[in-house]
């Protein structure tokens, strides 16, 4: 139902149902929110976006307060304006005064507020608690202190995740964002995907860094530092540093890394390139062999570790393959090293990705061999740019530089990996081919592309049907891993990325990203696969080589212990 | 026994024949059984919230979050006598902290901790909801209403009593 409402003095129309803020929103009045997250539950607690309705003792919060035919709204009346300047002065009476050092500074929503509400001083005074620092997580790390309560964290953790890892713990002034008997995020059914950092307003939530190890090794003569980064950092550079998207940014981001001091730079594409052939190969084995269905993709750390937690009957149905973190940094060590003719242990392997869980699989047990790490430091997007800031890389100075490895060879399907439905799309050619012997025509699966959390195809191969699915969020798993269980899924193949819309917005990526972000990061993605002259893994020449002299076939014994994993079942 | 009572592995902490009276995977049974639970066991243990949270399908997390919200819910076990002081306004109004001051001294028990001996926990709680009775005390099962000095003097004494 329409109807008018009076907003500011004007006429404006509305409809039964909406918020205050929706229509405000519509017509371009901003106020400004702390808690409010678009899409989400509205939570209405931090109070930041009141306004003034005639007729209403005292103020309402837009965000979640219906509206109403008889609604008159004033949205910056003297009152509104003094109350939003009090909570925000409120929110700062116990907060550490410490943005020279803090991790957030600059980025920080309570900073921008006080900056907006033109605060100068501390009006008040509150107790400061001094509360421990939950560092355990090998990700994400939590300063209680600096929490304002907004809720962010744990909403993005239930309706984005679905795993509740933190929580509101006590009652009234003693509430706070916790864990289950304190134990710390290490404890909990955290899959360290690092979103609540995203939404974190201030720097309650950090990633754990690895900056000082990072640049140590760089300046260490004994070791030979090397690099890889994944097929969404270049997009992410590109991003930061204002440089045109083209297809000279992976040569000119390969340049800034050796202009860092990396002796040599990889495109984990390629390792992607490897995962998609195990992982083909895998799948083409279970559907001869009756193996576990549906096939369950694994290069997601946090999704293999919400199966861990939450669903161990179903590890059997993830693929084994490592992730191509794992997969490239273990090449690297066992392959180039010895054929450079240096010790696997003097070759310090960092890896950049737009993920915090990318350092929780890094030091997993499975990550290692013997006495070192496939991959010894992992680098979030936001900390390289950090480094490139820090070592004071000029990209206007940078000739590009084309590859020197050879193991930069990536066919455009690895590079894909970036996007939710990319991984499956990249798959599903290799998999066509495997099972038929010819390419899969057309090669783009246009089903799995777009800015959707499910996204469903039916993908031909020969005679048979193969109904497959990419799904990003994990909050979306439960149902269909619901399904699995009482065997009510027909699908044979299911792509999971933790993050919404896949690792181009990871955790690991810049802050406070918009929808813009996202579609170019994503365009970028898929206008490689435009221009790349390979789009199939299986015809990455470097992974064909790979294999003949070095792997054998796809699936065998040998590669088998190289580039897979054996999962612990009865974990239960 | 259902097959999802099997599942949740009650046998453990939970008592079954609690669990048995709410449906599964349903939360408004949340708060009845935590209480139910917690009056059988004394306090709420971390396998409680796990089972539970299995039970009713919510994450074990939210159901330690929820049960940190009221002043009922113990995370530890009690002492042999619980001793819980309201703090309400009208209980405060009428003396209830010079009362408090007097177990801690006579009984050797902090707010929110047990004596050395296990034999009082002493609670500072959320309003009590008898205003009119105020100042409120409850020990174990028996409440106390318009305590006075003197009443306090014989509570305390026949709690020594009954521990010697």
């Amino acid at each position: 139902m329409q109807f008018n409402i009076e907003i500011n003095n004007q006429q404006v129309s509305a409809k039964r149902g909406e918020t205050i803020k929706n229509v405000l929103d519509r017509i371009g009045i901003n106020i400004p929110t702390l808690c409010y997250m678009n899409g989400f539950s509205p939570s209405g607690g931090c109070r930041m976006c009141v306004v003034e309705i005639e007729g209403i003792p005292g103020l309402v919060p837009a965000c979640s307060h219906p509206v109403s035919e008889w609604m008159k709204i004033r949205t910056h009346s003297p009152k509104v304006l003094k109350a939003r300047k009090v909570i925000v002065e409120l929110l700062l009476a116990s907060h550490p005064d410490d943005c020279l050092y803090c991790e957030r500074s600059g980025a920080c929503r309570l900073q921008e507020l006080a900056v907006e509400m033109d605060i100068h001083d501390r009006k008040y005074h509150g107790k400061r608690e001094i509360i421990p620092i939950d560092k355990a997580c090998p990700s994400v790390i939590r300063d209680p202190e600096k929490c304002v309560l907004c809720g962010r964290c744990i909403r993005v953790c239930d309706e984005v995740i679905g795993v509740s890892a933190i929580d509101i713990v006590g009652r009234g002034s003693e509430s706070r964002i916790g864990t289950s008997y304190n134990k710390g995020l290490n404890m909990q059914t955290c899959v360290k995907c690092g979103q609540c950092i995203m939404v974190c307003p201030t720097g309650a939530l950090t990633e754990r860094s690895s900056l000082t190890s990072v640049v140590e090794a760089l300046n260490n003569p004994e070791l030979f530092p090397v690099i890889q980064f994944s097929p969404t950092v270049p997009a992410s550079i590109a991003e930061e540093f204002n440089l045109k998207a083209s297809k000279d940014i992976l040569n000119i981001v390969r340049a800034a890394l050796k202009r860092i001091g990396f002796r040599q730079v990889f495109d984990t594409s390629m390792a992607a390139d490897l995962h998609i052939m195990e992982e083909a190969a895998t799948f083409v084995e279970r559907l001869n062999s009756n193996g576990p269905l549906p096939l369950l993709t694994s290069c997601c750390p946090s999704w293999v570790r919400y199966v861990e937690e939450l669903y161990p009957s179903l590890i059997p149905n993830l693929a084994t393959p490592r992730s191509p973190q794992q997969i490239m940094g273990r090449m690297i060590k066992n392959y180039i090293a010895s054929s450079a003719g240096i010790k696997p242990e003097s070759v310090f392997v960092v890896s950049v990705m737009p993920c915090t869980a990318k350092k929780y699989e890094s030091g997993q047990d499975i990550g290692k061999e013997g006495s070192y790490r496939f991959v010894d430091a992992v680098l979030t997007t936001r900390e390289l740019n950090k480094i490139i800031r820090l070592l004071g890389i000029d990209f206007s100075a940078l000739e590009p530089e084309p590859s020197d490895t050879a193991f930069s060879m990536r066919s455009s399907a690895g590079n894909l990996f970036g996007v939710s439905g990319g991984h499956l799309e990249g798959l599903m050619r290799t998999i066509h081919f495997m099972l038929t012997g010819q390419e899969m025509s057309p090669l783009k699966l246009m089903e799995l592309r777009g800015l959707k959390n499910r996204k469903e195809a039916r993908v031909k191969i020969g005679k048979a049907i193969f109904p497959v699915v990419a799904v990003n969020g994990l909050a979306q798993m439960k149902p269909i891993m619901d399904e699995i269980i009482s065997q009510k899924n027909a699908f044979k193949i299911i792509e999971v990325m933790a993050c919404p819309f896949g690792c181009i917005n990871g955790g690991g990526q810049k802050l406070n990203p918009d929808e813009k972000n996202l579609k170019s990061r994503m365009k970028a993605l898929y206008d490689v696969d435009e221009e790349e002259m390979i789009k199939v893994s299986h015809k990455n020449p470097i992974v064909n080589d790979l294999y003949d002299k070095f792997l054998g076939k796809p699936g065998s014994d040998r590669n088998r212990e190289i580039l897979h994993v054996s999962r612990n079942t009865d974990k239960e | 026994m259902n097959q999802i009572l099997i599942f949740c592995n009650m046998n453990k902490e939970v008592p079954v024949h609690i669990l048995e009276k709410y449906p599964a995977g349903k939360r408004d049974g949340l708060i009845p059984i935590l209480m139910e639970i917690q009056d059988e066991k004394g306090f709420l243990s971390e396998e409680v919230f796990q089972e539970v949270g299995r039970y009713l399908n919510i994450p074990a997390n939210k159901v330690y979050c929820v049960a940190t919200f009221y002043d009922r819910f113990r995370f530890k076990p009690a002492g042999r006598y619980l001793i819980q002081m309201c703090r309400g306004t009208a209980c405060y109004l009428s003396g209830s902290t010079t009362y408090l001051d007097e177990f801690v001294r006579q009984l050797k028990v902090s707010p929110g901790g047990t004596s050395k001996d296990r034999r009082y926990s002493l609670e500072v709680t959320s309003c009590m909801g008898a205003c009119d009775s105020a100042p409120v005390i409850r020990i174990n099962d028996k409440i106390y209403s318009r305590v006075t000095p003197e009443d306090l003097v014989r509570i305390i004494r026949s709690l020594k009593e009954k521990t010697e």
